[in-house]
């Protein structure tokens, strides 16, 4: 080992001795000084109860897979609008201005709207105009309202990809005398989702959290039965439960999301 | 009516305040090749842009085989199919493989078949020396590789005339030979072609006309020859002075 890499070696050693002390000493703190405050026994008792935890995981767990399936159908719906209301935006020719302004109306109304008014304002608005069933169902309705603010984001992360494309891309094609459709179809688009897929990733991570929120309209799912759970049991654990299902989904999802990022950012320098 | 293949009548273009062309005329016959030369800015590559109407020309006009081009509205899609470019900066299609960059226009816009598409494609990868490289993603190419497909995919839609924008400007000098080389080919084939380029030998070599553009018009013409060795006018001189030392 020659000099540099002794020295490289020792300042390495170190900082890791360094790091691992200062963690050890704010988990220390945490551990010793939460137990002192005064609330700390009524705290641990209604919201780490290991016997209500073991009670109600089952149950949350399969109330969970209802946020699942509202995510599973939502997410190809939300894609498709975004795509739609995106190459809406983007369109050139003046017979299909209004489209254009169509597409930029939604998306600022859709951003614009916090999720849970969204949902609120469609989920008991629509089924109040007194339709049959099943079409006053929460499911219907709360997907309805999640679709149309999150297609509203993933158009315009779409947009952006789009616009990131270079003008030469274009003028090849066009010079190929590709149309304007194949052009955006076989060149623009496939380079432009590519270089959106981290982006969307997000989203969906918070699509998946926000599906929670439809539990505000009707649906038992994992929110809602937690919600259930505590007045009976008279114990906030459950949605310590809750909190603990939904980390096991999206930390993972998250941390996808952040290794497609890096990749993609250490492919381009 | 012109009766050259290609021919520009007192073409005009500017960008915005800047008057890049100021009455560019020009005849090409069929099977000839006419090198533009001149230093940055001088409207070589403006004037291959306005050609195939990449850029649409402010006065004047383009015609081709006796149809003027350049008509207000006129349909450019089956126009920019028999003129084939090539560009300074390759623009190959970097998520598709050399083949299916070559496929793609002929597919959607000839709507020629798989099969035999596929094999004329991979014909004129092989004669350009590219076989073993045709499944390759650009990015996995080396400059020179790049800009020899961005040739075939021209080709590839049986153009009648070639422009070619600078190709070997953004290439490493060991790589400029392969690329002329493919043009070397082109000329013996009989392929009309228009260049703009700052290669004075393959110029030299090669043209049958070469063109020296000045401040958006064409100064001097003649064949390489006279152009090279006995230029008449005063800035054609100067250019090639610091060009040629």
């Amino acid at each position: 080992m020659n000099r540099r890499q002794a020295y490289e070696t020792a300042q390495r050693r170190r900082s890791l001795t360094v790091a691992g002390i200062s963690t050890a000493a704010v988990l220390a703190a945490i551990i010793l000084l939460v137990p002192l405050t005064p609330g700390w026994p009524q705290v641990r008792a209604s919201f780490f109860d290991g016997g209500v935890f073991a009670q109600t995981f089952p149950t949350l767990l399969r109330a969970f897979l209802i946020d699942v399936m509202i995510f599973a159908w939502s997410v190809p719906l939300i894609l498709t609008l975004g795509l739609a209301i995106a190459l809406a935006r983007g369109a050139r020719a003046p017979a299909l201005f209004p489209l254009r302004i169509f597409g930029a109306v939604y998306v600022d109304v859709f951003r614009g709207v916090p999720v849970v008014l969204t949902i609120y304002l469609i989920g008991f608005g629509v089924p109040g105009l007194g339709l049959p069933r099943p079409w006053n169902s929460p499911y219907i309705w709360g997907t309805v309202a999640l679709v149309l603010t999150y297609s509203a984001y993933i158009a315009e992360v779409l947009r952006s990809g789009i616009e990131s494309i270079h003008a030469s891309q274009r003028n090849a094609a066009i010079c190929l005398g590709l149309s304007e459709r194949d052009t955006m179809r076989y060149v623009i688009l496939p380079q432009a989702v590519r270089r959106v897929v981290p982006a969307n990733m997000n989203m969906l991570v918070a699509l998946q959290k926000d599906v929670a929120l439809l539990s505000f309209i009707g649906p038992v799912e994992i929110l809602r039965q937690a919600g259930i759970y505590k007045s009976l049991l008279a114990n906030f654990t459950p949605y310590v439960v809750a909190a603990v299902i939904f980390l096991i989904v999206t930390v993972p999802a998250t941390r996808y999301a952040d290794h497609l990022l890096n990749r993609d950012r250490d492919a381009r320098s | 009516m012109p009766e050259a293949k290609l021919s520009l009548r007192s073409v005009h273009k500017s960008f915005g305040g800047n008057h890049v062309l100021r009455g560019i005329d020009m005849d090409v016959a069929t099977g000839e090749m006419i090198c533009l030369i001149g230093a940055s800015g001088s409207g070589k590559s403006t004037l291959l842009r306005c050609i195939n109407q990449l850029e649409p020309i402010d006065d004047g006009s383009v015609w081709l085989d006796g149809q003027d081009i350049s008509e207000p509205g006129l349909d450019l899609g089956p126009v920019r199919r028999r003129i084939g470019i090539v560009f300074q900066s390759y623009n190959l299609f970097p998520h598709m493989s050399a083949l299916e960059n070559v496929v793609l226009a002929p597919r959607r816009v000839l709507q020629e078949d798989g099969d035999a598409l596929n094999a004329r494609a991979e014909a004129l990868f092989d004669r350009f020396g590219l076989a073993q490289h045709m499944r390759k993603y650009p990015d996995q190419l080396s400059g020179g590789q790049q800009q020899r497909v961005a040739v075939i995919r021209a080709l590839a839609m049986r153009p009648e005339i070639m422009l070619f924008d600078e190709i070997t400007a953004a290439l490493d000098p060991e790589l400029v030979g392969e690329v002329l080389n493919v043009l070397r080919q082109l000329r013996a084939e009989g392929m009309t072609m228009l260049l703009a380029t700052h290669e004075m030998g393959f110029a030299r070599e090669l043209a049958d006309r070469v063109c020296f553009m000045d401040g958006g018009v064409i100064v001097e013409e003649g064949p390489p020859g006279q152009i090279f060795s006995d230029p008449k006018v005063a800035r054609t001189q100067a250019f090639l002075r610091t060009v040629l030392r």
